[in-house]
């Protein structure tokens, strides 16, 4: 009796402290790659002709500096967030999904179509409890859609997602650019861009607050990463999805149907993918634009290696990027760095994140865990 | 060879050609319309060959390379910014600065090999999230020193973007292009003749020199070759960076041979389509060249039928659209890639790091 209470009081104490240190290993990495970047950054932005320290200065004013910084901050974070679960999604089953970009931009192209013709074509007026989920739908189809095709190829044919997902994206690309600039783009006389036109009143999700431009879809983004985190580790399916990923042969000799799973995986990805479009335009735009979604799906893939394919993770490094970008907006404002520069301290994230072993050579940190394998060149 | 796989490429390039020759038989002779597609045809394809060959170098040593794109993209820039900074600042004559201009963009290409034979093969970086790296800062500085050099005042060039030396002169093959009727296909720019003369080069270096054995041993048995005494990762790194170096001059191809400008994102997708025709073409030089040249038919058929644009009947005019007609390419490599011509076979230790 008195040995086990003995023993159940330092177990507990060093369980915490496992758990604290594992925390903190976790994501030392990262705030050490992001740190480094920084610093390199600043070289850059130097050596290009800024002063280094008032372009940081603008950064963190316009990402943190004010109530509306911060809220605009969560505007960038949102399609950060569902766009990063998507790639992680997809890197925790064993693929690489470089799509986002394309799902994303059908997403919310079909969104933005069910928001602003659905009634006509129906003839009816719709409830906004209808009509909302409708254009979310739609958009989460379509993306779902461009992610199964990937999906499908690569579990039918071998035809690998990295090469088949880029070409989906230029071929979404071209898709959207044809339909803004004709079938679908807006009327109005005003008009000279490639933009729908509105979406009705019945499908737009008002905003939370007035006069700022945080928007519902933010807290949908953290409720659904809490379901992606509950798919993965708390039901079959998510067991299924991170056996092929860890070990097609194993979970093959376990009886899980691997090319099932191949397609189910890049179908969920591509649904949040173009759940993040269909967000943007139900909640924030209230239209689909040509252009505004450039980039989302490479950041997607640098989120969600920095998060460590992890949820959590995730949404950690899609706040931290929607800081950034919004940021930068501010820091070109008042230093006239390019915001371009982000886009370069983003890839030394991602390269010190995917190499970290430069990070524990810089740092003099042993290496600890072992390799996480994300992909498996053209064979997988 | 292949024979199958040459007729099926060959039967592609003939479909799309025939296209065009229908569209314009009424206006223009069918002779003059084969010409122009083969030459058109031989010119867009110079990158994408060019794209392949460097696949092939990496990947016949047994590392993936994605960042091709990349590679290009960061070529194209510096090789453009190094011909108009002689031109402008230092006053060269065009010409030397052009060459100047391919010989920067090569070095870029290099340059970034050797980071990518860094990441995968010395830290054993996954070798596609490498690849990701290299695409992601490619865009990344190139977007940042466009603007930054060229549309910021006070900037070297003060502001605004100074006038291009324009681009690589056509030149005259003897010989080839004397020939009656054809002779227009052989009338080509430096770097889409250096493509063709890489593919022969390639093929030689690869499947007759003891370089190209070394190349390929360390690519399908890496353990094998090590235990005959070859140094594997010496061998990865120097086939990685001549990827690069030819990635390089690919990229020297969108700026100082196509067009005198550059544009943020202008490769366009055109270094992964250069591994779906190195895929295509079973990781060989001659496969992935004619391979190059299917997609190169298919940009072709795009350039081409503009000049036929009254001809297509109303009910087909909305194919002539530029996105729909641009994203013929893309489609023809995921159906390529689909497997419709047979099972391709990378080299077996394709994407595998060494570990001793």
């Amino acid at each position: 009796m008195s040995i086990s209470a003995d023993e159940s009081v330092p177990t507990t104490k060093a369980k915490v402290l496992k758990t604290l240190k594992s925390a903190i290993n976790a994501v030392l990495i990262p705030l050490l790659a992001v740190f480094t970047a920084l610093v390199i950054g600043a070289l850059i932005i130097k050596a290009a002709g800024g002063g280094p320290l008032d372009a940081y200065k603008g950064l963190f004013q316009g990402a943190l500096g004010s109530l509306k910084a911060l809220s605009e901050t969560t505007v960038w974070a949102t399609p950060y967030i569902f766009a990063g679960l998507a790639v992680a999604l997809a890197f925790k089953g064993g693929l690489f999904n470089i799509g986002a970009e394309g799902q994303l931009a059908l997403g919310a192209v079909a969104a933005a179509w069910v928001g602003y013709a659905l009634p006509d074509v129906l003839g009816v007026t719709l409830p906004a409890v209808i009509h909302v989920p409708l254009a979310v739908g739609a958009g989460m189809l379509a993306g779902a859609i461009w992610g199964a095709i990937p999906g499908w190829l690569k579990a039918r044919t071998g035809g690998h997602e990295v090469i088949n997902t880029i070409m989906m994206n230029y071929i979404a690309l071209n898709m959207t650019s044809f339909l803004l600039n004709g079938p679908m783009k807006d009327p109005n006389p005003l008009n000279v861009v490639a933009r729908t036109p509105g979406i009705a009143e019945s499908a737009r999700i008002p905003p939370v607050f007035p006069g700022l431009r945080f928007h519902w879809g933010f807290i949908l983004a953290l409720l659904v990463t809490g379901i992606v985190w509950w798919v993965l580790w708390k039901t079959t399916l998510g067991f299924e999805i991170r056996t092929v990923g860890a070990n097609p042969d194993a979970a093959r000799y376990a009886g899980v149907s691997v090319s099932r799973t191949i397609v189910v995986t890049m179908t969920l990805s591509g649904l949040l993918a173009g759940l993040a479009g269909a967000i943007e335009v139900t909640a924030l735009n209230y239209r689909h634009e040509l252009g505004f979604s450039v980039g989302y799906g490479f950041d997607a893939i640098a989120i969600a290696l920095l998060g460590k394919v992890h949820p959590l993770g995730v949404v950690l490094a899609a706040l931290l990027f929607g800081a950034m970008r919004n940021g930068a907006t501010r820091m070109q404002f008042l230093t006239q760095i390019p915001v371009d520069v982000i886009s370069v301290i983003q890839a030394l994230i991602l390269l010190f994140v995917a190499a970290d072993a430069i990070i524990r050579w810089i740092y003099r940190i042993r290496a600890r865990e072992e390799r996480v394998v994300l992909t498996r060149g053209w064979g997988g | 060879m292949d024979w199958r796989r040459f007729g099926f490429i060959a039967l592609i390039i003939l479909v799309l050609i025939g296209v065009v020759v229908m569209v314009g038989a009424t206006q223009v002779s069918p002779t003059v319309i084969v010409v122009s597609m083969l030459a058109t045809t031989i010119s867009v394809a110079t990158p994408l060959t060019l794209g392949a060959l460097s696949g092939i170098y990496c990947e016949r040593a047994g590392v993936v390379n994605i960042g091709i794109e990349g590679m290009m993209l960061a070529s194209a820039f510096f090789g453009w910014f190094g011909a108009i900074y002689l031109n402008t600042i230092l006053k060269v004559a065009p010409m030397p600065s052009l060459l100047l201009g391919v010989v920067a963009a090569i070095l870029t290409g290099g340059l970034l090999g050797l980071l990518h034979a860094v990441l995968s093969v010395t830290y054993k970086v996954d070798q596609i999230i490498g690849g990701t790296v290299i695409n992601i800062l490619a865009i990344g500085i190139t977007g940042f020193l466009n603007r930054q050099l060229f549309f910021e005042k006070g900037s070297i060039f003060g502001g605004e973007v100074p006038h291009a030396p324009g681009v690589l002169p056509r030149f005259h093959i003897p010989l080839l292009a004397d020939l009656p009727l054809v002779g227009r296909v052989f009338e080509q720019q430096p770097i889409a003749v250096s493509a063709v003369v890489l593919v022969l080069v390639t093929h030689f270096v690869l499947f007759y020199t003891r370089w190209g054995l070394r190349t390929r041993a360390v690519g399908e048995h890496p353990r094998a070759a090590d235990t005959v005494g070859i140094n594997v990762a010496r061998m990865r790194y120097a086939n990685v960076i001549i990827g690069g170096l030819i990635a390089g001059l690919a990229g020297a191809y969108f700026t100082l041979e196509s067009v005198p400008s550059f544009e943020p994102l202008m490769t366009n997708g055109r270094g992964f389509i250069s591994l779906a025709a190195m895929i295509f073409g079973n990781w060989s030089p001659f496969g992935a060249w004619a391979s190059a040249l299917v997609f190169g038919a298919a940009q072709a058929l795009q350039i081409n039928l503009q000049f036929f644009r009254e001809q297509i009947p109303p009910q087909w005019a909305f194919l002539q659209q530029a996105y729909i007609v641009g994203l013929v390419p893309y489609l023809l490599t995921m159906v390529i890639l689909t497997g419709i011509i047979g099972k391709t076979t990378p080299p077996a230790a394709d994407g595998q790091p060494y570990e001793k």
